[in-house]
């Protein structure tokens, strides 16, 4: 391993790229120009560093990697703490790989105070590869609530009609969580005398504390992730983003709750999470079934795909809370495939956006005879989406469906026909867009992908297809996080049954 | 009889020198009128600033004179820091304002100096008469403040409020005192905690406790004796409320905090319901009723009332974590309130100043910097990490949690006191709404003073790097809550 800080490098990258930004001066025109190129130049840049994360990593080595450890306010014992392993590595990565290709997309669509977006776009980048990559509560909580910053202005100034309630409604409801973790973390700092994530994963919190501690977490998270029923903020919240912000809102920040439930639910509140699993499996299970039922009601192409993330996320949950290897690595897999297939289809929705600035379904219809490149690309994601074998939605929710099998047939069941209804809305949705006939004027006249469109997709369409066709890159480095995971859980589980047989 | 020994000087020295500097320059205004008033406020800033120096070199070892009733140490100073670095931004955004409002008197910057003066009598003192002689001092001058643009009738309105209302908790308080005095027998501090003991106490101490608190509670204007503050904020001549909304608030908590901890120690038991009661009530009141505002210092002074709700929430841990956290949050409170006023100072549009709320439409675009230092206070008074908002929340809230484990009612405050942020947070966001999402209204006026633009830059990067170097002040703080909470 090298002695460069990476991870440090990763992280705070963007930030030196928004202070450039911040200081360019000149007219209107050059200012714009600059921001966006040394946007884009950062955010590449930054990627490529990080995929020395991936090359360097040890997928055979237990234990964080890349680790970084300084005194920050060494009266509370909080320190400056980085580092990875096989989980959230990925997420890392998937956060590097979004944001440039989010920057591309506003090339043209964002034309009002480019400086500030692209400056909000880079602090966004940082915040969400620091929270990945946090092992110290603290910093963890910093980088986890600080997103709400430049989310909240990318909404509110760049967003659609709604904007300011959905800006309000994302940073009130998301907060509202947050900070009961807040409350659950200063607990945990009593309890182990630190704020450092790895002593606290290894500790043992009594039966009781757990119970309380996991509720306060899950107040979090659930609302991240977003669960049934407080998603109510999600779709608002996509709709009135514009493109860029949708992509990393469903790409990166939904993961961020299902994040905390693996790094910190799980396995620092093992019993709580056994004992809370039905629970969780009844609110995954409504979320897929009815928020299925919902998006094929949606007039709104981006509310169904938004409506549709609540269901996909609903097997991510699912997964995590089966215990078991196979669903565990399915719902990190499927975070990942969701990540890039939903941003993907957000950045379809934009591209006929950005020619006739209308969501609306009824207003499309035969753009095949148009636009036969978009066409194909969007196939391809709709395809991803509903789990076609061969693409990255497959291997997720096959995983998720085998590990839900083994932990309760019935929730299998009803998980399954989840599956059914997210086909229907999203062929019908590639129906009614793309095929049909070619009637309205205004249509008539699209012009199909240009280069920097095709640019955008061809990184996207790559990894859609590998992680489909070859999975393996991808689960082996999680294989031994996720093993002694499930490993810390079967305990957990054991012991949850003597209680219940000695209560009987 | 033995005469009396002269009592030692040396630790009342900052006092003395303002005591006397003030006189000096009250002299010097009287007998050169208000063309003076400018040389006249860079005295008085340089009058304070060794004062400060005074009390930072003065060392932080416990020193008492005056028979008892006046002690300087480590909490005093850094109480007495914070309160000089108040008022010399008081006085620095003062100076500026006041001539261009055609208000420019020499009285202010040496009324700010008398109330300074009385201030650090307050927490310096170890007694209940000089705890009260501090008091009143400070009051009356900033009764006089609130009136100061005399021919106004709301700020004569508010003058008048501000003395009847402070007259009726001064009343509670004496008459607090003088339960405690007639109970315990004495009023120097170590002998009321001596006398009054840890075990349960007498009914009219009970009471003593609770006038006293009533009147402490008015002075750092605390659910429900806070009815005066909107008002008074309101009605104020800008700079003045600017200085409300800081030194004397520093000063009010910081003698609440000696009160409740030195004298009243050992009974933390009976005190701390009624410091629950209070934290509870400002921070909801602060969130809920700001809410509707439409006026930007109403809106700061309901803020002011929630921030002093959070501050309560570490005294209610009674601990030396509680006292430490307290003192963190009203040295951040101060960067953030001071940055905040000088914007607000700002807001001026052909020559007269604005208040409305809605007059900072789209300032993002006319007056990009300033609208960002505004958001930089915002997200930071609503406790957004890593603003250092964020950091005066979290010490409180982490000395409360440490506390429940022996109190679990804190459990309650602490989660009262989170859900009733994200509340505040909603006022805080409309803010910056209107700056970033509205489109521009009628910008402000471009010529601002350079006192005002470095305070609001200072205070704006101080709020927005805390987090880098958080150390200086955290073992600060320590140490004088430490000076405070023995053992």
């Amino acid at each position: 391993m090298s002695g460069l800080p990476i991870l440090s490098l990763v992280t705070f990258l963007p930030l030196v790229g928004a202070a450039l930004i911040f200081v360019v001066r000149g007219d209107a025109e050059t200012v714009a120009r600059n921001a966006r190129n040394v946007a884009l130049w950062t955010t590449a840049i930054t990627f490529l560093l990080s995929l020395l994360l991936w090359i360097d990593f040890e997928p055979g080595q237990p234990g964080f990697q890349f680790v970084e450890k300084a005194a920050w306010i060494p009266d509370f014992n909080i320190t400056y703490h980085l580092g990875v392993d096989g989980i959230s590595l990925f997420f890392v990565l998937l956060s590097t790989f979004l944001t440039p290709i989010c920057i591309l997309s506003s090339w043209v669509a964002v034309q009002k105070r480019v400086k500030e977006y692209m400056i909000s776009f880079l602090v966004l980048e940082t915040m969400m590869v620091g929270m990945f990559s946090s092992l110290d509560f603290v910093m963890f909580y910093i980088f986890f609530e600080a997103v709400l910053i430049p989310m909240f202005l990318i909404i509110g100034v760049w967003g659609g009609a709604r904007r300011v309630y959905a800006a309000f409604k994302f940073f009130l409801y998301t907060l509202l969580g947050s900070v009961l973790m807040l409350l659950g973390i200063l607990v945990i700092y009593f309890q182990i005398g630190s704020t450092d994530i790895p002593t606290a994963m290894a500790f043992a919190f009594t039966r009781d504390m757990q119970i309380w501690l996991w509720l306060a977490f899950f107040a979090s998270f659930a609302v991240k992730v977003p669960m049934w029923p407080v998603h109510t903020w999600l779709p608002d919240a996509h709709v009135e983003a514009p493109t860029a912000g949708s992509v990393i809102l469903a790409g990166v920040l939904l993961k961020m709750g299902a994040y905390g439930f693996l790094r910190f639910s799980l396995p620092m509140f093992p019993e709580a999470s056994v004992y809370f699993a039905p629970f969780v499996y009844t609110l995954s299970v409504v979320a897929i079934v009815y928020t299925s039922l919902v998006a094929l009601a949606q007039e709104d192409m981006k509310k169904l795909i938004a409506y549709s993330s609540v269901a996909h996320m609903g097997y991510v949950t699912l997964g995590i809370f089966t215990f078991t290897q196979q669903g565990l690595e399915g719902a990190i897999f499927q975070m990942l495939s969701h990540g890039i297939v939903s941003g993907a289809l957000f950045l379809c929705v934009g591209v006929v956006y950005d020619r006739l600035h209308t969501r609306e379904i009824a207003r499309y219809g035969g753009l095949v005879h148009r636009m036969p490149k978009y066409a194909v690309i969007f196939m391809l994601f709709m395809m991803a989406s509903v789990g076609l074998p061969g693409t990255s939605g497959f291997v997720g929710e096959f995983l998720i469906l085998v590990g839900a099998f083994r932990a309760n047939t019935w929730v299998a069941f009803l998980a399954t026909s989840g599956l059914v209804l997210g086909c229907t809305y999203m062929l019908f949705l590639y129906r009614r867009v793309i095929f049909g006939r070619l009637t309205r004027d205004d249509l008539k006249t699209m012009l199909d992908l240009d280069r920097r469109e095709v640019a955008i997709f061809v990184p996207l369409v790559v990894l859609v297809l590998w992680m489909g066709i070859y999975p393996s890159s991808f689960l082996d480095p999680m294989a031994l996080p996720v093993g002694q995971l499930v490993d810390r859980l079967k305990l957990a589980e054991a012991a949850g049954q003597a209680i219940f047989l000695a209560q009987h | 009889m033995t005469p009396v020994p002269f009592p030692d000087l040396l630790p009342a020295l900052p006092e003395i020198l303002l005591a006397v500097g003030g006189m000096a320059l009250l002299m010097f205004g009287v007998f050169t009128g208000d063309r003076s008033s400018r040389p006249i406020a860079w005295l008085a800033v340089l009058l304070m600033l060794v004062a400060g120096a005074l009390v930072a070199f003065g060392g932080g070892a416990e020193r008492v004179t005056f028979f008892g009733a006046f002690v300087s140490d480590a909490f005093s100073s850094f109480a007495k820091m914070l309160i000089l670095l108040g008022s010399i931004i008081a006085v620095l955004l003062g100076a500026d304002q006041n001539e261009r409002d055609g208000q420019a008197r020499f009285e202010y910057p040496v009324l700010i100096v008398f109330a300074t003066l009385g201030m650090m009598m307050m927490v310096s003192a170890s007694d209940l008469i000089a705890l009260y002689l501090g008091l009143e001092l400070q009051s009356l001058a900033l009764y006089v403040l609130a009136a100061f643009r005399r021919e106004t009738v709301r700020s004569t309105e508010a003058g008048l409020k501000y003395f009847v209302l402070g007259a009726l908790s001064s009343c509670m308080l004496l008459y607090g005192a003088s339960l405690l005095y007639g109970f315990a027998g004495t009023t120097d501090f170590a002998g009321l905690a001596t006398t009054l003991g840890t075990g349960e106490p007498a009914i009219g101490v009970v009471f003593g406790i609770v006038f006293l608190a009533a009147g402490l509670a008015f002075k750092v204007s605390a659910v429900p004796f806070h009815m005066w503050t909107p008002d008074v904020y309101e009605g104020a001549p800008t700079p003045v409320t600017a200085f409300f909304a800081i030194a004397p608030k520093v000063a009010a908590v910081a003698l609440l905090l000696r009160v409740m901890m030195e004298p009243l120690g050992g009974l933390v038991d009976q005190w701390r319901q009624i410091i629950i009661f209070i934290s509870i009530g400002s921070m909801v009141l602060g969130a809920f009723a700001a809410i509707n505002q439409t006026n930007i210092k109403r809106l700061m002074a309901y803020s002011s009332i929630g921030h002093v709700g959070y501050a309560m929430v570490g005294l209610a841990a009674g601990t030396a974590a509680g006292v430490r956290g307290v003192l963190i949050y009203m040295a951040i409170y101060l960067f953030m309130t001071a940055g905040t006023f000088a914007i607000i100072l700002c807001m001026r549009q052909k020559d007269r100043m604005v208040e409305g709320i809605a007059d900072l439409a789209g300032l993002s675009r006319t007056r990009p910097m300033l609208a960002l230092a505004l958001a930089i206070f915002m997200f930071s008074m609503a406790g957004i990490p890593p603003l250092s908002g964020f950091f005066g929340k979290l010490y409180v809230f982490l000395a409360a949690i440490e506390a429940a484990r022996d109190y679990p009612a804190l459990y309650t405050l602490a989660i009262v006191g989170v859900l009733s942020s994200v509340v505040g947070a909603f006022y805080y966001l409309r803010i910056v709404k209107i700056m970033y999402f509205d489109e521009p209204a009628e910008g402000f006026d471009r010529s601002v003073a350079g006192e005002v633009k470095a305070i609001i830059g200072v205070s704006a990067v101080v709020t927005m790097f805390f987090f880098l170097f958080p150390a200086p002040l955290l073992s600060a703080a320590a140490t004088a809550a430490a000076a405070l909470v023995k053992g």
